[in-house]
């Protein structure tokens, strides 16, 4: 077994780096494929443009990672465990405390056409918790405090057109809501859930995801909070037979979020993809962690977070961990994070993790880079006449647009697009 | 009629080892419907040139000068370069992505006219250049480049050559890495624009093979970063029975 988090481009400002000429440190790095050498010795990055590098070895394997429903099994972090060590705990005190929700701080508004059954779970009503297994000290006091769960199923062979959404709005800053969703599609059901988080509250919600076999599944999560909003939450799915499955998390809003987005296999001949796209402005702390669990054979995943930062005080994490088991052969993965800084001072977090158990497989590739313009972008640009200026406006959106137009819902698209502008404007894009 | 003019050329770019210099004092001119062949082995410079006639800021211009109709080139950011009438078709096209074929030739268009073309005009003359160089109309919806082949973006870059409609054209081994097919067609959309706008051309490559389609009026042999002969087609026939043997063992010795 390796555990090999990727090499990574840190040069700036358009130093072409190494014989694969890299052509914009950090942006159109083509990861390496692992399946050949199982024992790169490489360093992952932190930082911001032209920080230096800061090695971390000994990361324990994700496989022997806790996960269950007893409290006491997740002590109350410190900040020295590698899957707190990134986040500002303080912060994130309201949310990870064992505390029940305080009133209806959070409304919920499902939209669903008639065939989708809406109801809810109990504790001990399947298929809650069957899916989500809490990983960390937040999804596990998120999980007991929330008694009764939002179901939603999409029945067999039922192909719905429109967007299922889930609308979540918070009334008031620093209130206390536990939130689970459990999404159901059954077999061959093909949908797009939306969820939609507004408003301000101390939110911590767990979603679980169940793609019966032959099913296509989007899960689209948007953060567009006030900026004084707290988000925690765990989103895992399980992927059936030849099912598809993809999440979309956007985070553009609150204080600090940190989202843990994760699935595995029931089976094989599944496809399975997560997006991400996140834009931090000073203040603001935006964390995604992903976790793909090859645990059965013949599966293909991939995935791609993008974020982009400007402000003195912005900073976004991002940690993708990648485990290919002993039974997971012929499987076909990647995963990559790009994070372009507009402005001085920003500081992006970016660990890929790849630990491989067999070498029967079709490729396993990652990448991740952090740095300003790709310049030869820009050179391709203006060498067709387009100005500087324009140019990098070309460049910015371009970079933001490639996940907003993997989400395939026209409104969705449109009106985060209008959001990218005002957040363009901040750093005169 | 417009005139290009390189003049005792000096180019270095920065290496581990400090600066290198890559040109040693090139000489070229080129007028209105010419077409230049600059032909060397690997190494010798030619790339180089492109770069720098496009304002690559990898490339560091020591000494002489490049002017377009008595205009200082070297003075002009990239853009203007491109404003003024240089095109430059790349060796190995960038992707870009997010932006879309459609928005960024429009975008182009714009910036080097001065005003935005007229849409339906417009659509339609993309259209038509894109059948005409077996460009698969779906492309106009892909990103720039993106998750295309070698040849495919070839053809893209000719594609901006006819649509832009520049005064002269550097084509960076546009040759290199297509099949016979792409070979002709791409050649075929160099000629169009050659003989419908009187475009000067400046056509590096390694190999004779594309010159069989774009007939040059004067072949340059590049060798260490000078021009080593220069002549009519008939070098170029020359280079095909005997190669470059004969310039680098001048320059070994």
């Amino acid at each position: 077994m390796t555990n090999t988090p990727a090499e990574q481009a840190e040069k700036v400002a358009g130093v072409e780096v190494g014989e694969r000429r890299i052509s914009i440190p950090g942006m159109s790095e083509e990861g390496e494929n692992l399946a050949a050498q199982t024992n790169t010795a490489a360093d992952h990055s932190h930082g911001g443009v032209g920080e230096s590098k800061e090695i971390t070895a000994g990361i324990g394997s994700r496989a022997k990672r806790h996960i269950g429903f007893d409290v006491e099994g997740f002590p109350e972090p410190n900040g020295r465990e590698e899957e707190w060590r990134f986040t500002p705990l303080k912060k994130l005190a309201p949310v990870i405390t064992d505390a029940a929700t305080e009133g209806e701080p959070v409304s919920y508004e499902v939209t669903a056409p008639e065939n989708v059954t809406v109801s809810s779970l109990g504790q001990d009503a399947a298929p809650r918790n069957t899916v989500l297994h809490p990983a960390d000290r937040a999804a596990v006091v998120g999980s007991k405090n929330t008694a009764e769960a939002l179901h939603l199923k999409v029945p067999a062979d039922a192909e719905v057109t429109e967007p299922i959404r889930v609308d979540i709005t918070g009334a008031e800053s620093g209130k206390r809501a536990n939130s689970h969703i459990v999404l159901e599609a059954e077999s061959h059901a093909k949908a797009v859930f939306v969820l939609e988080h507004r408003g301000s509250a101390a939110f911590n919600g767990n979603v679980e995801v169940k793609v019966a076999d032959g099913a296509d599944i989007k899960v689209i999560s948007l953060q567009r909070w006030n900026d004084d909003a707290i988000h925690v939450g765990q989103h895992d799915a399980e992927v059936g037979r030849d099912a598809k499955y993809k999440h979309v998390a956007v985070t553009l809003g609150g204080e600090v979020v940190r989202l843990n987005a994760n699935f595995r296999y029931a089976a094989e001949g599944g496809e399975a993809e997560m997006y991400g796209l996140y834009f931090a402005d000073s203040g603001q702390h935006l964390e995604h962690r992903t976790f793909v669990d090859h645990n059965a054979p013949r599966n293909a995943s991939n995935v791609l977070y993008k974020g982009a930062l400007q402000g003195e005080s912005a900073r976004t994490v991002w940690v993708g961990d990648v485990l290919i088991r002993k039974a997971a052969e012929g499987t076909d993965s990647y995963e990559k994070n790009q994070n372009l800084v507009l402005t001085d001072g920003a500081r992006a977090d970016s660990v890929p993790n790849l630990e491989i158990e067999t070498g029967v497989i079709e490729g396993a590739g990652h990448a991740s880079s952090t740095g300003r313009f790709d310049e030869n972008h820009l050179f391709y640009l203006m060498a067709r006449g387009i100005p500087e200026k324009e140019a990098r406006q070309l460049v910015v959106r371009g970079f933001l647009n490639e996940i907003i137009q993997k989400i395939g819902v026209d409104s969705i698209e449109e009106s985060l697009q209008e959001d990218l502008e005002n957040e363009l404007e901040i750093a005169g894009y | 009629m417009s005139t290009l003019e390189i003049k005792d050329l000096h180019v270095s770019i920065e290496t581990e080892q400090g600066a290198k210099e890559i040109l040693k004092g090139v000489s070229l001119t080129i007028d209105s419907g010419e077409t230049h062949a600059i032909m060397g082995p690997n190494g010798s410079g030619k790339s180089t040139l492109a770069s720098t006639v496009a304002g690559h800021p990898r490339y560091e211009v020591t000494s002489g000068s490049i002017t377009l109709d008595g205009e200082d080139v070297l003075a002009m950011e990239v853009d203007e370069r491109a404003q003024a009438g240089l095109f430059l078709a790349m060796q190995y096209p960038v992707e870009v992505p997010g932006v879309t074929m459609t928005n960024f030739l429009r975008t182009a268009k714009t910036a080097l006219d001065g005003e935005a073309p007229k849409l339906r005009t417009w659509t339609k003359e993309v259209k038509e250049a894109m059948a005409q160089l077996k460009i698969d109309a779906d492309f106009a919806n892909r990103n720039v480049n993106e998750g295309f082949s070698g040849g495919e973006k070839k053809r893209v870059e000719i594609l901006q050559l006819e649509l832009f409609k520049p005064k002269f054209a550097v084509l960076d081994e546009t040759d290199s890495g297509l099949d016979i097919d792409a070979l002709r067609v791409v050649s075929e959309g160099v000629n169009r624009a050659h003989s419908e706008n009187n475009m000067g051309t400046m056509l590096i490559t390694h190999y004779t093979r594309i010159l069989n389609y774009i007939k040059p009026d004067y072949v340059h042999v590049f060798v260490d970063g000078q021009i080593a002969e220069q002549g009519g087609p008939e070098l170029a026939d020359e280079l095909e029975a005997n190669g470059y043997d004969r310039f680098l063992a001048a320059v070994g010795a």
